[in-house]
C-alpha cells in the first residue's frame, strides 16, 4: 500500500524529530559541561509523541506539558536557541531564565507551559479547553502528561469534570513505563493507562508511541471528535525513554537488555526507512536534513553561550503584574522578530456566551421527573 | 443621602451581579454555587441571571475546579472560585501556590491570570478543628498572590469588585461569622483599591491594627476604653498582602503604641510581619514593645468554652491595650 502522506509531510516531521533528538544530546553534553544545571529530563527516544500529535493539529490550538518539555515547543516552531538560552539560564531565553528545563513557554506558538509538578498541569488544560467553548471557539487543547501522574487526584477529579461537560481536550499520557525509577507496573492496580478512561465514560485508546504517524493518525481523530463537541479523549502513547529519568539518573533499574531491545524501535529510523520504502525521499534528503539541524543546534548552543545572564532587577519583575503592564513576547524582545500571532482575548463587552453546562429546560424535566423542587 | 444598608452577604452577592453584567469574561464556579444558591447564599439568584455557563455546580473536588479554573484564567478568562470554605481549599492549594502564583514569573511575564479565589475564612461556630481556623497567613507568604481580607459589608463589595478586575491572582478570605451583618453599601460603581489599610476609628494614645472579623472585637474594645479615657485608633488593614506599610508607619508615629488583634495562631502569621515592619521602621517611635493578641497555639475544640478561651475577644484587646500604656491591673 502506497503511502498517504507526501514527501513534505513527511520531511517536516523527521526534521522536527531529528531537531529533537540532536537537541536534547547537546543538551545533554552542556549538563555534563556544567552549562546547563537543575533536573533536564531528556526527551530522547520519545520524539514522535510530540511531533506526531503537533503536525495533527492547528497552530493555534494549545498545548501543555510536564517537565520532560523541550521536545514539544521545538516540534511547535520555537527557537530553538531560546529553549537552549532558558536552558543555560540565560536572560534571552523564553523565561528570562527563570524558569529553565523544566518551564518553557512560548505563548506565540500557544505552548503554555512545562510544570514541575507531576500531574498539576492536567487541570489547567481542562480549563484552557472549557475557555475555549465558553467564547465558541472550535480550538482544542492538547495536555501532556506521564504515566505516573496518572494516579494523581488531578488525574481523576478532570477527567470527571472534562467528561461530564464535554470539554475539547485531548490528553496524551506519555507512558515511558518509568516513574522517575519506579516501572509503572509496579505502582499502579490498572498499568493500561487508557482503560481508566471508561471510568468516566470518556474515550481512551492506546497508540503507539514509537510511531510518529500512528500519533498523527490518532490525535487528527482525536481533535476531529473535541471540536466535533464530543467530549475529551485520552491517547495512551506506549513509547520509551532511552535516557534516565534526568540526567541525575543513571537508570540502574532498568537492564541494558530492556534498553538495547527498545533502541530497535527508534522512531526516527522509522520514519526514515517508511519514506525511502515508499521512494518519497532518498538518502540525499536526510543527509541534508542532518547538515542543517545540526548547523541549527550548533547555533542554538552558541547563542545560549554568549548571551548574558539575565540582569538582577529582573529578580522584581514579572510577579505581579503592575497596572497597565504589558506581557512579555520574547522573540519580540530578544530577535527583534515582529510578533503576530499573540493572542487577543475578546473583552467582556464583546463576548456572548451561548454555552449552557446543564441545560435549564432538561434539567427541570429531570428534576419534575425525580419529584425535586427548584 | 443615605446609603442602603445590606447585609456582608448581599455586599458580595451585588459585586458579582454587577462585575459580571460588565464583563462577560467573568465567571462564578464552586460547589453548591448555583441550583442551591450558595452555601453561605452569597451567590442568590446568580444562576437565573446568568446561566449554567457563567454560574457552574462544581464536584466536590477542590484539587480539580481550582486547577481547571487558573487555566481559564490563563487564556483570559476571569474566572471566581468559590472556595465553600477556606478549610476545604488546602486540598486546592497546590493549584493556588504552585500554579496562579507562579505562572508569571515561570514565563518570564508572558502570562497573566487574573483570577479570584474567594469563601469564608475563620473560627467559630462550634465546628471544631477542621472546620474553624484562620489561615490567611498560609496564603500571605506567596509572592505572586494578593490576599484581603475585608471587615466591613462596603468594604466587601468594593475589594470584590476590584479583586475581579485585578490582573492578578487575588485570594479573598471573608467573616464566615460576617455573612449576616449589616452595614451602609454605596451602590453601583464602588471600588476599594487592594493594598490600602483604613483607618476606621481615630485614636492619639494606642493604634489596635487588626482585620476582617476581629475588626468589631478591636471596635467594642476601643469603645470601652474611650468610657476610661484612652482614645484607641483601630487600623483595618483590609489587604494582607501586600501590606500598607506608609498607613501602619504613620498610625504607629501619631499614637507610639500598638496592639495587632490576628485571628490565627501566632508563630509566623501575618501580625509577626507587621511587627517587624513596625520594629525596623519605626523603633524609635515606639513608647512601648508591641503586644500581640492572637488565638491560642492549639487546635480548636467544639466545647463551648474552650473555643472562646481560643479566640481574641474585647476583654483580652483591652488587657493588651494597658499592657502597652503601662496601665495598672494588666
Amino acid at each position: 500500500m502506497a503511502s498517504p502522506y507526501s514527501k513534505e509531510q513527511l520531511l517536516t516531521m523527521y526534521r522536527k524529530m531529528y531537531l529533537i533528538r540532536r537537541f536534547e544530546e547537546r543538551a545533554g553534553q552542556q549538563y555534563t559541561l556544567g552549562k546547563i544545571a537543575g533536573f533536564c529530563h531528556l526527551y530522547i527516544g520519545q520524539e514522535a509523541v510530540a511531533v506526531g500529535p503537533n503536525e495533527a493539529l492547528r497552530p493555534d490550538d494549545y498545548m501543555l506539558s510536564a517537565y520532560r518539555d523541550h521536545g514539544q515547543p521545538l516540534a511547535r516552531g520555537s527557537d530553538a536557541g531560546m529553549v537552549m538560552a532558558e536552558l543555560f539560564g540565560r536572560g534571552t531565553g523564553y523565561s528570562k531564565g527563570k524558569g529553565g528545563s523544566m518551564h518553557i513557554f512560548d505563548i506565540e506558538h500557544h505552548f503554555y507551559g512545562g510544570y514541575g509538578i507531576v500531574g498539576g498541569q492536567i487541570p489547567l488544560a481542562a480549563g484552557m479547553a472549557f475557555a475555549s467553548r465558553y467564547r465558541n471557539e472550535d480550538r482544542v487543547t492538547l495536555c501532556y502528561f506521564g504515566d505516573a501522574a496518572a494516579n494523581q487526584g488531578s488525574f481523576h477529579e478532570t477527567f470527571n469534570m472534562a467528561s461530564k461537560w464535554k470539554l475539547p481536550v485531548i490528553y496524551i499520557c506519555e507512558n515511558n513505563r518509568y516513574g522517575m525509577g519506579t516501572a509503572i507496573a509496579r505502582t499502579s492496580a490498572v498499568p493500561e493507562i487508557y482503560k481508566r478512561a471508561s471510568a468516566y465514560g470518556m474515550r481512551g485508546e492506546p497508540v503507539d508511541g514509537m510511531d510518529c504517524l500512528a500519533m498523527y493518525e490518532a490525535v487528527k481523530d482525536a481533535a476531529a471528535y473535541c471540536r466535533a463537541g464530543k467530549g475529551p479523549v485520552l491517547l495512551e502513547a506506549n513509547t520509551y525513554r532511552f535516557r534516565g529519568h534526568s540526567m541525575a539518573d543513571p537508570a540502574t533499574y532498568r537492564s541494558k537488555q530492556e534498553v538495547e531491545d527498545e533502541r530497535k524501535n527508534d522512531p526516527i529510523p522509522k520514519l526514515r526507512d517508511h519514506a525511502l520504502k515508499n521512494k518519497l525521499a532518498v538518502d540525499a534528503d536526510f543527509e541534508a536534513i542532518d547538515e542543517e539541524v545540526k548547523a541549527q543546534v550548533d547555533a542554538a548552543v552558541k547563542f545560549a553561550d554568549e548571551s548574558p545572564e539575565p540582569s538582577v532587577e529582573e529578580l522584581w519583575r514579572d510577579t505581579i503584574v503592575e497596572e497597565g503592564e504589558q506581557d512579555v513576547r520574547p522573540r519580540e524582545r530578544v530577535l527583534g522578530v515582529k510578533v503576530t500571532n499573540w493572542p487577543k482575548y475578546p473583552s467582556g463587552q464583546e463576548l456572548k456566551v451561548t454555552w449552557d453546562l446543564e441545560p435549564r429546560e432538561q434539567a427541570e424535566q429531570a428534576d419534575k421527573k425525580a419529584g425535586l423542587s427548584r | 443621602m443615605t446609603m442602603p444598608e445590606l447585609m456582608y452577604r448581599e455586599a458580595l452577592n451585588q459585586a458579582l451581579a454587577e462585575e459580571m453584567e460588565r464583563d462577560a469574561n467573568v465567571f462564578l464556579i464552586g460547589e453548591e454555587v448555583g441550583r442551591y444558591n450558595g452555601a453561605f447564599k452569597v451567590s442568590q439568584g446568580l444562576l437565573d441571571k446568568f446561566g449554567s455557563a457563567r454560574i457552574i455546580d462544581a464536584p466536590i473536588s477542590e484539587l480539580g475546579f481550582t486547577g481547571m479554573s487558573v487555566g481559564a484564567a490563563m487564556v483570559g478568562l476571569r474566572p471566581v472560585v468559590e472556595m465553600m470554605t477556606w478549610n476545604f481549599a488546602i486540598l486546592a492549594m497546590d493549584q493556588i501556590v504552585n500554579n496562579a502564583a507562579k505562572l508569571r514569573h515561570m514565563s518570564g511575564g508572558q502570562l497573566r491570570c487574573p483570577i479570584v479565589f474567594r469563601g469564608p475564612g475563620g473560627a467559630g461556630g462550634r465546628l471544631s478543628s477542621q472546620h474553624s481556623q484562620a489561615l490567611e497567613a498560609n496564603y500571605a507568604h506567596f509572592p505572586g498572590l494578593k490576599v484581603i481580607a475585608p471587615a466591613t459589608p462596603a468594604d466587601a463589595k468594593g475589594m470584590l469588585k476590584a479583586a475581579i478586575r485585578d490582573e492578578n491572582p487575588v485570594i479573598m478570605f471573608e467573616g464566615e461569622r460576617l455573612y449576616a451583618l449589616k452595614g451602609e453599601v454605596p451602590e453601583g460603581e464602588h471600588v476599594v483599591p487592594l493594598g490600602k489599610a483604613d483607618v476606621k476609628r481615630e485614636g492619639t494614645d494606642v493604634t489596635i491594627i487588626t482585620w476582617s472579623r476581629m475588626y468589631y472585637f478591636c471596635m467594642e474594645a476601643a469603645e470601652q476604653l474611650a468610657k476610661e479615657g484612652i482614645s484607641a485608633e483601630v487600623l483595618d488593614l483590609r489587604t494582607l498582602r501586600p501590606l500598607d506599610e506608609e498607613a501602619i508607619l504613620a498610625s504607629v508615629r501619631k499614637t507610639n503604641r500598638v496592639v495587632i488583634v490576628e485571628e490565627g495562631w501566632a508563630l509566623a502569621g501575618v501580625g509577626a510581619s507587621v511587627v517587624d515592619i513596625i520594629q525596623s521602621k519605626a523603633f524609635d517611635d515606639l513608647d512601648a514593645p508591641v503586644h500581640r493578641v492572637t488565638g491560642l497555639d492549639v487546635n480548636m475544640s467544639y466545647a463551648a468554652n474552650l473555643e472562646n478561651a481560643t479566640q481574641p475577644d474585647a476583654p483580652k484587646i483591652i488587657d493588651a491595650v494597658k499592657k502597652v500604656l503601662y496601665r495598672e491591673g494588666a
